[in-house]
């Protein structure tokens, strides 16, 4: 366990050096500084799980700040409420502007969400320097400051106290979220949306909250400064803050949630010193600022955390109590007895592309079907139609006598389909447990709140023992801590085979499972894939190594140019003409 | 024997931490057609980016016996090394003669350009039909022409073909490889990859498997044919004619 | 009578905005960065023009000889150095920046003619877009649009600092191209605004003649639309990059020389304005020249109606008409990848 003691030791250092700056030992100028960090950490901190965990970046963060600011500040003078009703007011207002903010910018795409953040962000700065109620252009005065009591938390080190303790709870609150069945779901928006719809996760929503929770750090902030500065001026709200915190984001590293209070200590602590260094020429710090954001991008993409947290103490993985999977109840058995999955004159057009073109045939109960074809023959964009990722121009998508053609993947997902992609779709940084994990989404129903207070621990182990048996089954039990971007090809298949198992599918698809695989891994693959069979799950599979399906397969299904050419037991595919001129382009 | 036109010793690529090639060394000799099959997923078109300088690569690579490390796409294609990928890479906004002049960058200084404009439209007609229309617009047979006239237009010494066959029509991939053939004969060399492993070793002198990025396996293409791994892992199909 | 004097102000202004959305639409498709410094080149250029009417020395020339050697000794300590590297980037990052210094130090006391003012101005202004390329956004070549965006931020609070060292706090105002006046139907137009709506419309037809016309232009569209097809035909992604710089800082420079007598200029003025370009840029998608014009059409007289209806809200009025216009944008942009 020396782990567990170096960690100790770390979080003993930890609190240490929370607790030196309210002594007189640090004089009060750097605790005025250490609150600077702490407030601007906060911000940094909602913008990092945007980007490095969602995938989204905000530069209009600061417009939240100003929000909460402006709202304190407006309750605590104008109406003389007690700063403290200031907070949940603030927070309500910052929730709703990021809701309302949030729903029209997360349907932007690409580049575009960026883009539209710096609009809004724009917009909501001139609106606050316009505004005559907010102070206009001369800005708010005579906030009021927070009291407890008779005590006014005015000097720093009261005020130090305040702020870390909310940095600390928010961290907290972070970890907590993002080592969730939620948080899960985030960390895979970025690169690999599709995987989470695939199972269930609604993407849109997930997205949502990413963006609220965000503002809402933003808003803690807000109302912070609002009461330690006790004056507000629409500049801390506009384009040169919004700089900075996408600065110390960058800076501190986007893919840790520390790298915010790195990045934040950093740029701060410059600043300062920069002043003091350039006396008169303080202008040269943006230039410095500048340099330093693009070297970093160029040099070290990921942050400065990700150089230093090699020093730091391993984390213990967590434990895994086999006992805590409890099978869910058998899905409710077939209603009809037709076929689990019908496929009828199926057609999906790309512009004057026929990608897929009329084409049916079912997959039985407890049946493996395989569908094979020359690249390009449209194999993966039936794949995406069955599960919803795409929608079909015509035809009609059947499952267990249900049609499911105009079903949201979540929805798919839920009924039971479970697919692997044939460019594996993994989350490189979590673990291969965690990411299985993914797989069992819908089997969860733990929230945010549940998630940043820790009361989903019970659930959480029941889904990890889930998403370990899984893995043990394909094979991988040994590389369950190893995050996933480490493994072979190969492995990352099979990790992506055992995620779809966490779903406890009925139908199962598979899109070319076995490339990349070594022979003896393929063996484990087909022989899994038998046991699967005999215990009732139905199957379809796309794969080009014809050795593997021929071996597996009940029956195969030939695609070519999008139309199906072919249909049969193995042993007449092997023989079908059509076949042989469409495999081997008929060179004699 | 004299030096090969294409060396490529201990050569290796990685993804991050996965290594998609593994020290694969092979080499093409002057005039000849070389096949690399091996499995979807095996790195066989990793390895010709790589060698085309379009990703970071380790080991060494010789052409015509000057040494490639180091150097950029553009000189390599500048030395007659052309790669027809296997997504084809037209100039989808751009008209069929526009891409095809942009294959003739590197030698637009030169005069012959429209001579050898007309002996790419002699060889493939259909182009010459629709030398106004843009590429975005082509078939799939017609946009494979238009990527092989395009590589033609630099000038090629060793042409690389990534998959040509794929997604074309069974006459269109036979008309591919007679024109592949012809090339060859006019002393282009080739160096081709293919999941149509009996078409490739139907054409090609000499050939390596390629699995899980490493060579496993090379030979004379007629001796490959008749390896009984090979035929049971890449020509499965068509034994049991 | 209102109504007309507003849409003439609007059209001007739309000038403007579209050049520096050509700008922007032209690097970002070459390149794929969103180039936030487009409006700089333009307070440069605008500043430049008006010492040199003063009889000053413009920074420009101090600023193109630092940026000048930074690019060399970044990209000596980058680079395989070889014979005809050193000679090319020697000649293009020591020796043009010192031939523009002496050639404007010389000119200056012997106050040059208007038209010899505009030249110089140009020389100065075009060659920082290679140089800031190769400093900042050549490195990061493979990285994607989100990392090129932080990047283009970085460069330009870096490139406000400069200005303000090289052109200091003050503002500037230049003379008029033109002091002549129409009238027709009862609106006066002046010489200079004709000028600004002629000069856009005729580096459109040039730019137009570059792509359409000549390989090097068809080259920088086959960069635009397929990056990998135009590395495999040879065509060198980087120097496509400086060409696209130096043509978008000679853009900008032209709409600073544009804009110097109509409007004060300040060394950070172009941020604004550069970003209302880019609103333009956007509503054409960022790809296409033709919709991007029509954009700052749109938003020039967005903006001279919005200023006369309430002069506070004029930006907040411009910006938050992006909004469901990137909304628009975003449902045509395709959602789902291919596996195949």
């Amino acid at each position: 366990m020396k782990g567990a003691t170096a960690r100790w030791q770390a979080g003993g250092l930890a609190i240490l050096a929370l607790v030196v700056p309210l002594t007189p030992l640090v004089p009060e100028f750097w605790v005025t500084l250490l609150i600077l960090i702490g407030l601007a950490s906060l911000t940094a901190l909602g913008l990092v799980v945007l980007t490095g965990m969602g995938g989204m970046t905000s530069f209009g963060q600061a417009a939240f700040v100003g929000f909460a600011a402006y709202t304190t500040g407006l309750l605590s003078t104008t109406y003389g409420l007690s700063p403290w009703l200031g907070l949940p007011a603030a927070l309500v207002v910052t929730g709703l502007a990021a809701c309302a903010l949030g729903a029209i910018t997360m349907r932007l795409s690409g580049h575009y969400l960026p883009l539209g953040t710096l609009a809004w962000g724009i917009s909501i700065f001139y609106i606050f320097g316009n505004s005559a109620f907010l102070g206009g252009q001369t800005g708010m005065t005579g906030i009021p400051p927070l009291r407890l009591g008779s005590f006014s938390l005015i000097g720093p080190r009261s005020y130090y106290i305040l702020v870390w303790l909310a940095v600390v709870l928010s961290l907290v609150a972070t970890i907590n979220l993002l080592d969730s069945r939620v948080g899960r779901a985030f960390r895979a928006l970025r690169n690999n949306a599709i995987a989470a719809e695939a199972f269930g996760v609604l993407t849109a929503r997930a997205k949502l909250i990413v963006f609220v929770y965000a503002a809402l750090l933003a808003g803690v902030a807000g109302w912070l400064y609002a009461h330690f500065q006790r004056t507000l001026s629409a500049s801390a709200f506009g384009a040169e803050a919004n700089i900075d915190y996408l600065l110390m984001a960058i800076v501190g590293g986007v893919g840790q949630v520390f790298g915010a209070l790195l990045g934040a200590g950093i740029v701060i602590v410059l600043k300062d010193l920069l002043q003091d260094m350039l006396g008169r020429l303080g202008m040269f710090q943006d230039l410095v600022f500048g340099i330093m954001l693009v070297g970093i991008l160029q040099y070290s993409r990921d942050g400065i955390w990700p150089l230093l947290s090699s020093w730091l103490p391993p984390t213990t993985p967590r434990s895994i109590d086999p006992a805590a999977d409890i099978e869910r109840p058998a899905r409710a058995p077939a209603t009809s007895s037709g076929p689990l999955l019908a496929l009828d004159k199926a057609r999906k057009t790309f512009g004057g592309l026929v990608a897929v073109d009329d084409v049916s045939f079912n997959v039985g109960h407890a049946e493996t079907v395989a569908l094979i074809g020359p690249n390009g023959a449209g194999k993966s964009t039936l794949f995406n139609l069955i599960t919803g990722v795409r929608r079909a121009s015509s035809g009609r998508v059947s499952f267990d006598s249900a049609s499911i053609e105009r079903l949201s993947p979540q929805m798919i997902a839920r009924r039971g389909i479970a697919r692997t992609f044939q460019h594996v779709r993994l989350v490189p940084e979590l673990s291969v447990l965690e990411n299985v994990a993914l797989g069992a989404h819908t089997r969860g129903h733990a929230g945010v709140a549940s998630a940043v207070l820790r009361l989903d621990r019970a659930e959480e182990r029941r889904l990890f023992a889930h998403a370990a048996r899984r893995l043990e089954r394909v094979g991988l039990a040994k590389e369950m801590f190893r995050p996933a971007g480490h493994l072979s090809l190969g492995q990352m298949r099979l990790v992506e085979v055992a995620r779809a198992l966490c779903l406890d599918p009925r139908l199962l698809l598979l899109d070319e499972p076995a490339a990349g695989l070594r022979a003896a891994e393929k063996k484990a693959l087909a022989k899994l894939l038998r046991e699967l069979k005999g215990e009732g799950m139905s199957i379809l599979v796309v794969e080009h190594d014809v050795d593997f399906v021929m071996g597996l397969a009940d029956r195969i299904v030939v695609l070519d140019f999008g139309k199906k050419i072919a249909e049969g037991l193995p042993q007449e595919i092997r023989v079908n003409p059509l076949v042989i001129e469409a495999y081997l382009g008929g060179v004699e | 024997m004299s030096a090969p036109l294409l060396a490529v010793d201990r050569f290796s690529v990685a993804y991050g931490k996965v290594e998609a090639v593994r020290s694969v060394s092979l080499e093409v000799p002057a005039g000849s057609v070389v096949t690399v099959i091996g499995a979807n997923g095996a790195g066989k078109t990793t390895l010709l980016n790589a060698m085309m300088g379009l990703l970071d690569q380790a080991g060494a690579i010789s052409f015509e016996g000057h040494d490639l490390r180091g150097t950029r796409v553009e000189d390599r294609v500048a030395a007659g090394l052309v790669l027809v990928p296997e997504r084809r890479e037209l100039f989808g906004s751009l008209t069929v003669e526009d891409n095809l002049r942009l294959g003739s960058f590197r030698h637009r200084r030169h005069h012959q350009i429209g001579a050898e404009l007309d002996k790419v439209y002699a060889l493939f007609p259909r182009l010459r039909e629709r030398h106004r229309q843009l590429a975005g617009t082509l078939s799939g047979g017609e946009r494979q022409m238009l990527a092989l006239g395009r590589a033609l237009m630099s000038r090629p010494r060793l042409l690389m073909l990534d998959e040509p066959s794929l997604g074309l029509a069974p006459q269109i991939v036979r008309e591919s490889f007679r024109i592949i053939a012809d090339l060859h004969k006019s002393g282009v060399s080739i160096l081709l990859i293919e999941q149509n492993a009996r078409a490739a070793l139907a054409i090609a002198d000499h050939g390596y498997v390629m699995e899980h990025g490493e060579i496993t396996l090379q030979g004379s293409a007629a001796e490959l044919a008749q390896n009984p791994r090979v035929v049971e892992s890449y020509l499965g199909l068509g034994s049991a004619r | 009578m209102i109504f007309w004097t507003l849409v003439v102000d609007g059209v001007v202004n739309g000038a403007i905005y579209a050049l520096l959305a050509i700008g922007l639409v032209l690097v970002f498709v070459v390149t794929r960065v969103i180039l936030l410094p487009q409006g700089v080149y333009m307070s440069f250029a605008a500043l430049t023009l008006s010492q040199f009417q003063r009889g000053n020395v413009p920074g420009t020339a101090g600023l193109l000889l630092a940026l000048g050697l930074a690019a060399f000794v970044i990209d000596l300590l980058r680079s395989r150095v070889t014979r005809a590297w050193l000679m090319r980037r020697v000649a293009s990052d020591l020796a043009l920046p010192a031939i523009m210094y002496a050639l404007v130090t010389w000119l200056v006391p012997l106050r040059p003619n208007m038209a010899i003012q505009i030249v110089l101005t140009l020389a100065l202004i075009t060659p920082l877009g290679p140089y800031l390329y190769r400093l900042a956004f050549q490195p990061l070549e493979q990285a994607s649009v989100l990392t090129l965006l932080i990047a283009s931020v970085g460069v330009h609070i870096a490139l406000t600092v400069l200005g303000l060292v090289f052109f200091g706090p003050e503002g500037f105002l230049a003379n008029p191209l033109s002091s002549a006046h129409f009238e027709a139907a009862g609106i006066v137009i002046s010489g200079q605004s004709a000028i600004m709506v002629a000069v856009s419309l005729v580096i459109m037809v040039l730019l137009w003649l570059l792509f359409d016309r000549t390989l090097i232009g068809k080259a920088m569209r086959a960069v635009a639309v397929n990056r990998v097809g135009a590395r495999l035909v040879g065509i060198p992604i980087s120097q496509a990059g400086e060409i696209t710089f130096a043509l978008a800082s000679f853009i900008g420079a032209v709409s600073g020389v544009l804009i110097a007598p109509v409007s004060m200029v300040y060394y950070d003025t172009g941020f604004l304005i550069g970003l209302i370009g880019f609103v333009a840029a956007i509503i054409g998608g960022m790809g296409s020249y033709p919709l991007a014009v029509a954009g700052a059409i749109f938003v020039g007289l967005l903006q001279s109606f919005a200023a006369f209806w309430n002069s506070n809200y004029q930006q907040v009025v411009v910006f938050t008409t992006l909004i469901p216009i990137l909304l628009l944008r975003s449902l045509r942009a395709p959602a789902v990848e291919e596996d195949e």
